[in-house]
């Protein structure tokens, strides 16, 4: 009986710990043609998938165009309705609160979007940009609001004077810059990031990701990081989820992804982003994935990999993997997880 | 080795635009010999997709070709009529957008599109010309040519509509590719196969590529020979080796240490201060003084000149005026 209660105990600390929690979630979104048929037709943009984030960490989401990492962002932000499954933040279902409740609870969460040039109201001055939170959420007023306006600017390393600016009138780093201040004026506790550095040019990026990596220190941010552009996923992650046609195909550590994948995909996928030394040209092992990625509104049956997967067996067309625990903290959806993946991490 | 095939010399490109004239080329030199592939790496606004439309002679108004020479196998293309660069492109230099959908013509079959320059350049039939067609579309790697060559490109997904322009752009055989950005709409894998592609086509065919990129791993993994650009100027000038290794313009050097490296577990980001100017804001001294983090006394006032500091490694800066500097 203790032993049991003991296991309770420690299986509640274990959720608690989390953050954020997702179980089971689902998006289909409707694509039937005509009014005539019968049978409705789904476009499974999330099919099934379950992770955690823990306090303090960042949670990287890779995967290619079609995949369903936006989406993901967008329903944890409550901005898509879910078709199915559980959004724990902090212990409660978002779908289950409402009105004011959701109010509170949602100032918890933020997003930073990948445009900088249409996720900004070009009628607005920065100041307008910055403090439209805090008064939406009547966090503060008069001088008060100001001077939390200024200290987000400051914070963000965007200078004093520019408050009364328009958002055309800055670089692509800038408007970044005002976006992130505008999702820390509530100070959430997680903050999404939707192709956070996509959009900008390659010296940007890197004082956008060094801006956010202070900042997480700064504030004990949490942040879910998605993104196609591997290279910054590694960088700001602690750990990886990578998504393929709706689903986890694998999810853990960076060190333990980067070094050695058990799922082909998530191979694949490392092997294709060019290393920026030439010296490593010929010694790079090199998998090309055949073939596009199928239609999501149509998946291939069994693993929806096996159609370019180089090492799909028969299984694998008609099963689908489940995503289990290969090794500790390392997840897999594969009906033969990779013995020895290829990494791209070079031992130094 | 051989003489060049492409020689530019001092080109500038500028544009005459209502805030007054825009520098967006200014003074360019390179050359490409054949069979070499050479990128032109730089982020918005250096200049380097100018460059590339100048040597194709596609640059419209407001830009205008105000100086310099581009030398194609010694003929000045910027000093022939239309007539006769209509017969060079397409044929002897040929280019691929970024953005495949925008670049082919929704109203035609892919086919016809093909066969179009075919036609045209090889005086052939129609029959001749399609059979040419499918040759090509089947060498890029398109499943079920015949049937793709009856599509219309929206059917396409965007690896294929990128190899339906590559199959175009190589049905001439052209003695140039320029490529501006070849892959970066596409996904990742799919980016993997096109450059495995345009590998192995370098490859067989001797065919010379002006690549155009921001990104440095595609260089890493393509390139002979680096062009750094930046605001309108080459910065630095080197074979991609020396380039990685031995970095010479802090600008450079910037750019390499503020790419994630993917290959390392833990890389620290260094990051650039400062924004890219916008082009003829910085009229006086170098155009990297306003963020670089060694300029001092005469960066501010004079313009350094692009200078020969090793062999093969051409570099634009006054901190190699005296000779080595550790950077």
């Amino acid at each position: 009986m203790v032993h049991i209660m003991e296991k309770k105990n420690k299986q509640q600390a274990k959720e608690e710990q989390y953050l954020l929690e997702v179980k089971g979630l689902k998006k289909y979104f409707d694509v039937s043609e005509g009014w005539l048929k019968k049978e409705k037709q789904y476009l499974k943009a999330v099919d099934d998938i379950d992770f955690y984030v823990k306090q303090g960490e960042t949670l990287g989401i890779v995967g290619e165009s079609g995949c369903g990492k936006s989406t993901t962002g967008n329903l944890i932000m409550q901005l898509l309705d879910k078709t199915e499954g559980e959004i724990l933040f902090e212990g409660v279902d978002l779908s289950t609160l409402k009105g004011e409740a959701l109010r509170k609870k949602r100032a918890e969460i933020q997003m930073i979007f990948q445009d900088p040039f249409s996720s900004l109201n070009p009628r607005m001055r920065v100041f307008e940009i910055i403090a439209e939170p805090l008064r939406t959420h009547q966090a503060a007023k008069g001088k008060k609001l100001e001077n939390q306006v200024y200290e987000l600017m400051e914070v963000v390393g965007l200078d004093r004077s520019y408050a009364r600016r328009y958002p055309h009138e800055f670089s692509g780093g800038q408007r970044q810059r005002i976006g992130i201040a505008r999702a820390l004026a509530l100070k959430p506790k997680l903050i999404i990031c939707d192709e956070p550095v996509s959009a900008l040019d390659v010296s940007i990026q890197s004082q956008i990701l060094n801006l956010m990596a202070k900042l997480q220190k700064d504030f004990q941010l949490t942040y879910i990081f998605i993104a196609h552009g591997l290279p910054a996923v590694k960088h700001i992650s602690d750990r990886v989820a990578v998504m393929y046609l709706g689903k986890i195909v694998e999810i853990t550590t960076k060190e333990k992804l980067f070094h050695q994948p058990f799922h082909p995909y998530t191979e694949g996928l490392l092997s294709a982003v060019p290393i920026p030394d030439p010296t490593l040209r010929e010694q790079k092992h090199r998998i090309i994935l055949e073939g596009d990625m199928p239609s999501p509104a149509n998946p291939p049956s069994g693993c929806r990999f096996h159609t370019r997967c180089p090492y799909a067996q028969e299984q694998c067309k008609g099963e689908e993997p489940k995503l289990i625990e290969e090794k500790p903290d390392h997840f897999v959806a594969c009906h033969f997880p990779l013995k020895e993946g290829h990494g791209v991490l070079i031992d130094q | 080795m051989t003489e060049a095939l492409l020689e530019i010399k001092d080109l500038k490109t500028y544009f005459h635009t209502e805030n007054g004239v825009v520098p967006s080329v200014d003074g360019v030199s390179f050359s490409i010999k054949k069979g070499e592939t050479i990128a032109v790496v730089g982020e918005s606004g250096s200049g380097k997709s100018v460059t590339s439309l100048s040597i194709m002679g596609l640059v419209g108004s407001p830009g205008k070709i105000v100086g310099g020479e581009v030398l194609f196998e010694g003929k000045d293309l910027t000093a022939i009529s239309k007539r006769d660069m209509r017969k060079l492109r397409g044929n002897d230099i040929a280019m691929i957008f970024q953005e495949p959908l925008t670049s082919l013509n929704p109203l035609f079959t892919v086919g016809n599109q093909i066969s179009e320059s075919i036609k045209l350049h090889q005086n052939a039939s129609k029959e001749q010309a399609k059979v040419k067609s499918i040759e090509m579309l089947r060498k890029v790697g398109i499943p079920r040519p015949e049937k793709v060559y009856s599509s219309y490109p929206h059917l396409l997904s965007g690896g294929m509509r990128q190899r339906v322009m590559i199959a175009m752009a190589l049905s001439c055989n052209p003695k140039l590719l320029i490529a501006d950005e070849p892959t970066t709409a596409l996904d990742v894998t799919i980016q993997a196969q096109i450059l495995q592609l345009m590998r192995n086509l370098i490859h067989e065919n001797d065919t010379s590529i002006l690549l155009i990129t921001h990104d440095l791993g595609v260089v890493a993994e393509m390139v002979d020979t680096v062009i750094v650009m930046y605001a309108g100027h080459v910065v630095e000038y080197t074979d991609v080796y020396t380039l990685f290794k031995e970095p010479k313009h802090p600008y450079t050097k910037g750019l390499l240490d503020s790419t994630p490296k993917i290959h390392e577990l833990k890389d620290e980001l260094q990051s650039i201060e400062g924004t890219v100017p916008t082009p003829g804001s910085i009229t006086q001294g170098c155009r990297f003084q306003t963020r670089c983090p060694l300029a001092s006394g005469k960066c501010f006032t004079e313009d350094p000149e692009l200078k020969e500091i090793a062999q093969n490694h051409k570099v634009r800066c006054w901190l190699h005026e005296e000779g080595e500097v550790a950077i």
